[in-house]
């Protein structure tokens, strides 16, 4: 692959990571967010394929096709349950923030980003390291849905957009932490996510809603 | 030597193991005590080793314990076996009172073991992806066993505990990350392993560095219970079994807090002793000063207990800032101390929870007339919380205050004494509410067997003595605590 492709391929790849994570403030009906998920979590399985390309790595190759199958398909199909099981409620109807200001707010996010990504640029400036505030602006993005929607299960995307731009800017700096390490991490954030599936069903079931507004019974 | 380090991870999964095939019954209810007992054994065993011939490793390097390693263990170790022995007598009340069947207390016992193994996997991990894989393990298995009675209040609890702790972890997730990146810009082929990350620690770039070491002592803080990222821990302390707020209050906040040690290490290395100092001093002081302003009017005596694990992570935040080797040893006694006190009041307050089937405070009235063995322990396990000689944490915290004041930290050190006097103030007053007084009449009467358990409340003595044996001589702990420290200690 000559360095021209690799560096365009990146970007697109990064590109994709971003407007994905803009979509999921923007859009409101949850069946669009999930499939808006799964979109990034191909995007960020391309990302990694494009690096395994460039090194040559085939244990790289496997790790992406890894991704593809937990990001893009295992998690969405994960939370396509989890938002059968919620029935009637499919929109997220009452966000803290309105449409307008959380897109503003994501502007704001992406400055942001690329303030706290200098330091990591500057130490070892190539055209991955360049793509890293886009994977901190991600992780940004997530950590404002996780703390502004009110829908347990757009709360969950959060945490799985929070999720995806770490991964992005752990493979863009150092091409990830080893095998067992990204093992590990991958299992954890699955069971988080089964675990919190389950919750979503038992909220529902004790609840009969799953709307964080619900949950304030502990308080002090 | 590989098996003996690995049968703090092996014991546990082998009892649930044992769990998962056969049930809970007659025969598997001491199971679980078993297991913890001989997690202590293996670790007491490995201390004395690591005192002896240093630090030793087993699977290729993967599993490495040097004294700090060792002195997490004996705690893990001793406050499970206390909460593990307690168990079986909390769960049959719970079964005979209709809130649990065999198939939960099967579930419960499975969880503890994972927990127990996923702890252990942490401090003996030689390398920071596989801790934070642990720690986030944690989270995983506690999760349903905070969620346990499945009532508005666990589901809600279970779920604020999942979601902040995942978040945090994260956070803890990408500072690993940025680590990593330093450390291989720092010398090609150094990766996550403390010994190499310790070793290439003077090269890092400060910059990448100082981002990473804000990330990691945040993330792991949310687990340790400390501010800004607390929020989770009075919900899910008080909603889950008492058994498991023992080993959650008195183990896993310290499990945690011994990551913030680690990455401490090579955050001075890397970027001198001020930064962390001055990070951990802000979130110490931070969460000291909720803890003292939701306890003054605090109404449910298990939130009580979790406010005062807040303010105690505090003061272990604010031994650490100070570094040192005194302040890290008194540290690490505050930590055991801490686990024993705070196991015992949590195991005593699931059986006042029991015994009056109220967590409300003001509901709890004249228990010493009632159930004097019982409001007894309760007594003195508040009055070693607050850190009243002869328990360890008046030794600890005496320890941590003088070291402050000697490291020119002397402010913060004032402030947190006074902060610490209001808390004790509140604590006495809310105790002293409960555990004196005349017994209500209607209300508040018993839901179990009037006579306690001779069993569980024999548990609840031991700790209580325990804890007051180790506030007069830290005995055979001594050489171990000042290797331990030692090795935090001086950069």
């Amino acid at each position: 692959m000559s360095h021209d492709l690799y560096v365009q391929l990146l970007d697109l790849a990064c590109g994709l990571l971003l407007i994905t994570s803009v979509l999921v403030l923007w859009r409101r009906e949850l069946t669009v967010i999930i499939r808006v998920f799964a979109l990034q979590g191909a995007a960020l399985a391309a990302l990694v394929a494009v690096l395994a390309v460039r090194d040559g790595s085939v244990e790289l190759g496997v790790v992406a096709v890894g991704l593809l199958v937990l990001r893009a398909g295992v998690l969405p199909a994960l939370l396509r349950r989890a938002l059968a099981a919620a029935g009637e409620q499919r929109r997220d109807v009452r966000p803290l923030v309105n449409v307008a200001s959380s897109l503003l707010a994501a502007a704001v996010l992406a400055l942001l980003g690329h303030a706290i990504s200098r330091p990591l640029v500057a130490l070892a400036p190539s055209a991955a390291t360049q793509a890293v505030p886009v994977g901190m602006t991600v992780v940004l993005i997530g950590f404002f849905v996780l703390v502004t929607r009110r829908r347990a299960l757009s709360q969950l995307v959060g945490f799985l957009l929070m999720d995806n731009g770490i991964t992005a800017v752990g493979f863009l700096t150092t091409s990830g932490a080893g095998p067992a390490v990204e093992l590990g991490v991958s299992l954890d954030v699955l069971m988080v996510v089964l675990v919190l599936q389950i919750l979503t069903t038992r909220m529902r079931d004790t609840f009969g809603d799953t709307d964080l507004d619900e949950l304030r019974e502990l308080r002090d | 030597m590989t098996p003996l380090l690995l049968a703090p991870i092996a014991v546990p999964v082998l009892g649930a193991v044992i769990y998962a095939s056969a049930g809970w019954r007659r025969a598997t209810a001491g199971v679980s005590a078993a297991s913890a007992a001989l997690v202590l054994c293996a670790a007491v065993t490995i201390a004395v080793e690591v005192v002896r011939h240093g630090p030793r490793t087993a699977l290729a390097g993967s599993v490495r314990v040097d004294a700090l390693s060792a002195f997490m263990l004996v705690v893990i170790g001793a406050v499970a076996l206390l909460a593990t022995a307690a168990t079986p007598g909390h769960l049959r009340t719970e079964i005979a009172a209709g809130r649990a069947g065999a198939r939960t207390a099967a579930r419960h016992c499975l969880l503890v073991q994972l927990f127990l193994a996923a702890m252990s996997l942490a401090v003996l991990a030689a390398n920071l992806g596989v801790l934070w894989v642990a720690v986030e393990a944690t989270t995983v298995v506690t999760a349903f066993l905070v969620g346990q009675r499945r009532t508005r209040s666990a589901v809600e609890a279970a779920w604020k505990y999942v979601v902040i702790c995942s978040t945090g972890i994260a956070l803890a997730l990408l500072g690993t990350f940025l680590l990593n990146y330093a450390a291989q810009h720092a010398a090609p082929g150094a990766g996550l392993d403390w010994a190499e990350l310790t070793a290439v620690a003077h090269g890092l770039d400060p910059d990448v560095t100082r981002i990473a070491v804000v990330l990691l002592i945040v993330g792991f803080g949310t687990k340790a219970g400390l501010a800004p990222l607390h929020a989770w821990l009075p919900d899910a302390h008080s909603q889950a079994p008492a058994p498991v707020s023992a080993l959650m209050s008195g183990v896993l906040l310290s499990v945690a807090f011994y990551a913030i040690l680690r990455v401490k290490v090579i955050a001075d290395a890397a970027l001198g002793t001020g930064f962390a100092q001055l990070l951990l001093v802000v979130i110490a002081v931070m969460s000291l000063v909720l803890a003292a302003s939701l306890l003054l009017a605090q109404r449910d005596y298990k939130r009580m207990l979790a406010y005062s694990s807040i303010e105690h992570m505090g003061l272990l935040a604010l031994g650490t800032a100070v570094g040192g080797r005194a302040a890290i040893a008194a540290v690490l006694l505050h930590v055991l101390g801490h686990g024993l006190a705070k196991g015992v009041l949590f195991l005593g307050a699931g059986r006042i929870l029991q015994v009056t089937g109220t967590s409300r405070i003001d509901q709890v009235r004249g228990l010493a007339e009632r159930e004097p063995v019982l409001a007894g322990c309760f007594g003195f396990g508040v009055l070693a919380l607050i850190g009243l000689p002869p328990f360890s944490l008046f030794a600890s915290e005496l320890g941590i205050a003088r070291a402050g004041f000697t490291a020119g930290l002397g402010w913060a050190v004032a402030a947190a004494l006074v902060l610490v006097l209001v808390i004790a103030a509140a604590l006495v007053t809310h105790t002293g509410r409960m555990v004196l007084g005349a017994a209500p009449e209607g209300p508040g009467a018993a839901t179990a067997p009037r006579r306690a358990p001779a069993f569980a409340t024999a548990v609840l003595v031991v700790g209580l003595v325990a804890c007051a044996a180790l506030g007069v001589t830290a005995g055979p702990l001594t050489p171990l605590l000042s290797l331990a420290a030692d090795l935090v200690g001086t950069p």
